[in-house]
């Protein structure tokens, strides 16, 4: 290794979870509504409310810790979190504390671009707790009030911590891409990032090798990472600033306070935050207002029959069964179970993976880019694609038109059949063909004399007026016909 | 355990109460006296009891995920003490 | 024994000295006299109307709350209004409700959509609930006339009333004494027949102990039994609705009104509610009841003593057997609560920030005081205190929480944010949980052999206002017999059993197991039909 040490990176991620209402609430967690129209007694924490659990939220998380090969303790409760802040209505965040709902899970990750070997991020917890609300604060701080909106207070979170078992900004990032596909997988959260429902924190410091034997840097928390190319950069920026900082001051893990950094992305640096007075005595101690949840193992047992087929086995099945490479089953497995569901059906009625795959790779993900449509408003069905690959196959229809054929049936809605026939493709025989070439060559001496001269490239001039002459010829036949023929004179 | 004049001092900014110093006396001397009868505690062999956070245990008690209707703007602002009609105001949160 | 005929006599009198509804004045006075479910029957007949009924307890509040102060507000033009519109359904025909007319009192700690709700706290003065909570919204249900809303100690934290913001409540039976508390506005205005119906939280005895001083019922129903949405929490896992009544069979109609499974509390239980008002009549066969060995200790007055064993004595002489039996953790039950109760108010009270409702300090008067503070630091040269200046923010949560809450209520915030900080959990909150479920234990074994457990409701009679203000913990220890119940989340009934020799009522306390509320009304009736104790009120002679 080129560096001269290692970056240990451990991640915090939070989730939005996909529920109609709030965790302990009625109210709506829709983003983007006026400020304070999305609330009630309970999430604003009036005298006298109390919450009672969303049944969804609890299912959903469960869900999640199942797919994240998580423990599933039978007993978890909620606790309070006890701090003092504008956003936090009621003094305290409804959170887990010391039995969380799941806990001791992982998640595969793996590179496409071979920076790193495939290895296993292990989860230390996630647990479900409730969003606060938002400060908007003055531009310049300290001068006029802040506003209050506590339309997101309450919103269902479901809090996931990885071991700081990465090494890189790259596997951070692979972390992060494969967690977020799982999660839209088993579809428990949008994972918007741009309306918070997926947020990142992240803890990171340097292992070196000294003189003295090994050393770890002092950990730092790095937040306001809106993107997962912001984790990635301000990673980087991290551990490159942690080295230059070490070298100067020499300062290892213990000697100094965690810190709590902000990422300004626009800056690309992290900058130091305040922190928050008298550390964290949070008091957590359990909300006597909820009831605590038990999971029998059978119930656990339940949710992992339910789950569907996660991206990592689906992918090493694309793999396995359909030969695909790791990079093609990742284009598909990341555009989603319905484009895989779509290739696979395409793949089955063919017969043929490999020509599935690169019709589908190609050029439908890259029609439903063009359009910004999903695979279920695209027109041509899985069946219809396979009957065109059969068509090509059969040789009903030359390869240099299938793309002409997709369009017109995606246009008209029409199969290839009706697609060929529109198209006025007909198999032109071999003696037309000979008859054509000859034509040709005989019209285009200086050609026969080239290629006769061994610059068979010449030929390809002749493709082009075959084509002209009769759009059904297959430019291939014609180019290996035409040599033969020129051989001959 | 002895609760000192800085402990309570420590606590009253946890708890977000501004004690004068009479109060701070006060409150040192009649805590101390309180924690010194709840040391009491000390002596019940608790090993192996379960603790018990609810005075009826019960479980898994679930609402259904349904959106409900939410209080008015004007009605949840209602009791602020300070608002601009569309948010709570307070002083600024970052400090000066 | 004695029938207090001539009492009550002279406390009519004096109650409608002064009445402008002359030609109604026989008749007014046996409406105050009756039962709530003896008036319910004559507004059924139509020997009464809700407006008169209304009007009669509103004059008896205007005559005589303003030596006793056990209502914080009462909106006569509300009730009466409220009634009429109880009559005109009457009138025609319509199906009302359980306590259709009736006059109830609620403490003013039950969140209510048409009134302030202040938990006499300065913090809350102006708070205006934009929700009822379920009690309320079920009284309302049930076609009670709500009359007012009564007294209490600051966020129901105390055992005297007397740390309300507000006032103090007088004892209907002597001025200079407590009702009792927190809610002593619910207990005094029931005795001093100010209303026949109150609505009295219970967090560690507040409904029991001021019941028990005021010579009225008071019953503290299971924990999870009456919801608790819309009740401003002290102490959330020990806090509970109930009853106050001048009878076991009005307790038992308001509590049968009040109770059941509310999806909005997830404590709530989901049991079916017996209608206790039906069966509270028949008597308890082969009743067994428990005196507890550890209760009659050192500090026990010696007539509360006397009242309470003559009390068991009838008990026996109705045919049940007693038991003595021991609660051995009973003495540490005070420790544990003090622990339990102070922990959860800390968290409970936190949400009091000046932020999104109650009491905000003047801003400018502190950003001013925080500014001399800052430029006589930096004068100092004093960077220490510097660096630990309150942010405005900051200042502005302290400042607004020290002139929001009175004395107690901040003692127990304190109290509990130290039980609950780093490094004394386990010691404190940890531990108190763990000896509560022990107290649980103790309970659940004696409920084995036996059906009811009676006791003194307080160690004393009614003490004098302010005699306790500057010993807490001795104020404290006032709850010795009552915190149980809440720790293990039992149902208790006070009622009365005697009289010291100054004329201060004293209280027995019942306690039965957990959903046990029929066995417990049943047997109480069974006491209160031997005696007299529950047919006194206080002569006004004083």
């Amino acid at each position: 290794m080129d560096s001269p040490y290692t970056t240990v990176i451990g991640l915090e991620v939070h989730v939005q979870l996909a529920t109609n209402s709030k965790l302990f609430c009625g109210c709506s967690t829709q983003f983007g509504a006026e400020p304070n129209t999305q609330t009630c007694p309970v999430c604003i924490g009036l005298p006298g409310s109390l919450p009672v659990m969303n049944r969804l939220a609890y299912e959903l998380s469960l869900k999640t810790a199942v797919a994240l090969n998580c423990e599933i303790p039978e007993f978890t409760k909620w606790d309070r979190k006890q701090y003092f802040y504008p956003d936090l209505p009621k003094g305290y965040q409804i959170s887990q504390f010391d039995l969380p709902m799941s806990s001791g899970g992982f998640l595969e990750i793996h590179d496409t671009k071979d920076q790193f070997e495939p290895k296993r991020i292990r989860i230390t917890r996630a647990h479900l707790e409730e969003d606060a609300g938002k400060s908007v604060h003055d531009e310049v701080a300290g001068k006029a009030d802040s506003e209050i909106d506590l339309n997101r207070t309450g919103t269902p979170l479901l809090e996931i911590v990885s071991e700081p078992d990465m090494r890189s900004s790259a596997e951070a990032r692979a972390f992060l891409d494969e967690l977020k596909l799982l999660l839209l997988y088993i579809g428990v959260s949008d994972c918007n990032m741009q309306e918070g429902s997926l947020r990142v924190d992240a803890n990171v410091n340097l292992h070196l090798e000294t003189d003295e034997g090994k050393i770890a840097t002092p950990i730092v928390e790095i937040k306001n990472m809106n993107s997962f190319r912001a984790v990635e950069r301000a990673l980087d920026y991290e551990a490159a600033r942690q080295y230059r900082v070490w070298q100067e001051t020499g300062q290892k893990i213990g000697e100094s306070p965690k810190q709590t950094r902000g990422w300004d992305d626009a800056e690309g640096i992290t900058l130091g935050q305040r922190s928050k007075e008298e550390s964290s005595d949070y008091r957590y101690f359990p909300d006597p207002d909820l009831a605590p949840v038990t999971a029998s193992p059978e119930r656990v047992h339940e949710v992992k029959a339910g789950l569907c087929e996660l991206p990592a086995s689906l992918r090493s099945r694309l793999l396995s069964e359909h030969g695909l490479s790791l990079y093609d089953a990742d284009v598909l497995v990341n555009q989603g179970r319905a484009v895989v569901d779509y290739f696979l059906e395409v793949a089955k009625q063919s017969g043929d993976s490999k020509s599935a795959c690169n019709w589908v790779t190609q050029e439908i993900l890259r029609i439903l880019k063009d359009r910004e449509i999903s695979i279920g408003d695209f027109s041509v069905s899985a069946t219809h694609l396979a009957d065109l690959l059969l068509a090509v196959k059969e040789e009903k229809l030359p390869k240099s038109r299938a793309k002409d054929a997709l369009e017109l049936m995606d246009a008209k809605n029409i199969e290839v059949a009706e697609a060929i026939e529109q198209l006025g493709i007909e198999q032109v025989d071999e003696s037309a063909l000979m008859t054509l070439c000859q034509e040709l060559l005989d019209a285009n001496p200086k050609i026969v004399a080239d290629v006769q001269a061994g610059k068979q490239q010449a030929v390809g001039a002749l493709i082009g007026q075959a084509k002209k002459k009769n759009p059904n010829v297959d430019p291939g036949q014609v180019r290996k016909i035409c040599l033969e023929l020129a051989q001959k004179d | 355990m002895a609760l000192t004049r800085k402990d309570v001092e420590k606590v009253s900014l946890l708890a977000r109460l501004r004690l004068s110093e009479a109060e701070l006396e006060t409150l040192s001397s009649e805590l101390a006296q309180i924690i010194s009868y709840i040391d009491l505690l000390g002596e019940v062999d608790t090993e192996g009891v379960e603790p018990m956070a609810h005075a009826v245990e019960v479980s898994n008690v679930f609402a259904t995920d349904e959106v409900k209707p939410s209080l008015d703007r004007e009605q949840a602002l209602a009791n602020a003490p300070s608002s601009n009609g569309r948010g709570y105001l307070v002083p600024p949160v970052l400090g000066s | 024994m004695l029938r207090a005929a001539t009492d009550e006599v002279i406390w009519c009198r004096l109650f409608w000295g002064v009445d402008r509804h002359n030609s109604d004045r026989y008749f007014s006075m046996s409406l105050l006299e009756h039962s709530a479910c003896e008036l319910l029957q004559l507004l059924e007949e139509g020997k009464t109307s809700s407006v008169e009924l209304a009007q009669a307890y509103l004059d008896a509040i205007e005559a005589r709350d303003s030596q006793i102060g056990s209502f914080l507000r009462v909106d006569a033009e509300a009730a009466i209004r409220r009634a009429e519109q109880i009559d005109r359904r009457r009138g025609k025909g319509e199906q009302l409700g359980k306590l259709a007319g009736l006059p109830v009192a609620v403490k003013d700690v039950l969140c209510d959509r048409e009134t302030k709700t202040t938990c006499a706290s300065r913090m809350l003065e102006s708070f205006r609930p934009p929700y009822d909570s379920t009690v309320v919204a079920k009284l309302k249900a049930a076609d009670a006339v709500l009359i007012g809303r009564t007294n209490m100690d600051e966020f129901a934290m105390g055992g005297s009333t007397e740390n309300s913001a507000f006032q103090v409540t007088r004892n209907p039976w002597d001025l200079e004494r407590t009702p009792g508390g927190s809610s002593g506005g619910a207990a005094a205005c029931v005795a001093g027949g100010m209303a026949p119906l109150s609505i009295g939280t219970d967090t560690g005895g507040s409904i029991r102990q001021p019941a028990g001083l005021c010579g009225v019922v008071g019953m503290k129903p299971t924990y999870g039994r009456v919801s608790r949405f819309g009740l401003i929490a002290f102490a959330s896992s020990l806090d509970q609705v109930g009853p106050l009544a001048r009878s076991t069979q009005d307790a038992a109609l308001l509590l049968e009104t009040i109770a059941g499974h509310d999806p909005q509390d997830a404590t709530s239980l989901d049991v079916a509610v017996p209608k206790y008002s039906a069966t509270i009549k028949q008597p308890l066969k082969n009743l067994r009841i428990g005196i507890v060995r550890e209760h009659f200790a050192e500090g026990l007055d010696a007539e509360v003593e006397t009242a309470v064993r003559d009390a068991i004595k009838v008990y026996e002489s109705l045919g049940a057997t007693v038991k003595e039996i021991s609660l051995p953790h009973s003495k540490y039950a005070v420790a544990t609560y003090y622990v339990i109760a102070p922990s959860e108010a800390s968290s409970n009270l936190a949400r009091y920030d000046s932020v999104h409702y109650g009491y905000r300090t003047d801003r400018a008067a502190m950003l001013k005081e925080l500014e001399e503070e800052r430029k006589e630091l930096e004068t100092a040269g004093d960077q220490a205190g510097l660096n630990s200046l309150d942010s405005p923010l900051v200042r502005m949560y302290r400042q607004s929480r020290a002139e929001g809450f009175g004395p107690e209520v901040k003692r127990r915030i304190m109290l509990g944010a130290y039980t609950l900080s780093a490094g004394y959990y386990d010691a404190y909150y940890l531990k108190a949980l763990k000896v509560r479920r022990l107290i649980r234990q103790d309970f659940d074994a004696a409920f084995e052999e036996v059906d009811l457990i009676a006791s003194p409701v307080t160690a004393q009679p009614a003490f004098k206002l302010g005699a306790m203000a500057d010993d807490p913990l001795s104020m404290y220890l006032v709850d010795l017999y009552t915190v149980s119940a809440n720790l293990a989340g039992l149902p208790g009934i006070s009622l009365p059993c005697g009289f010291s020799s100054g004329g201060l009522p004293i209280g027995l306390q019942l306690q039965a197991p957990p959903l046990g509320e029929e066995t417990l009304l049943r047997g109480a009736y069974m006491f209160e039909q031997a005696t007299d104790w529950c047919r006194r009120r206080p002569s006004l002679e004083r």
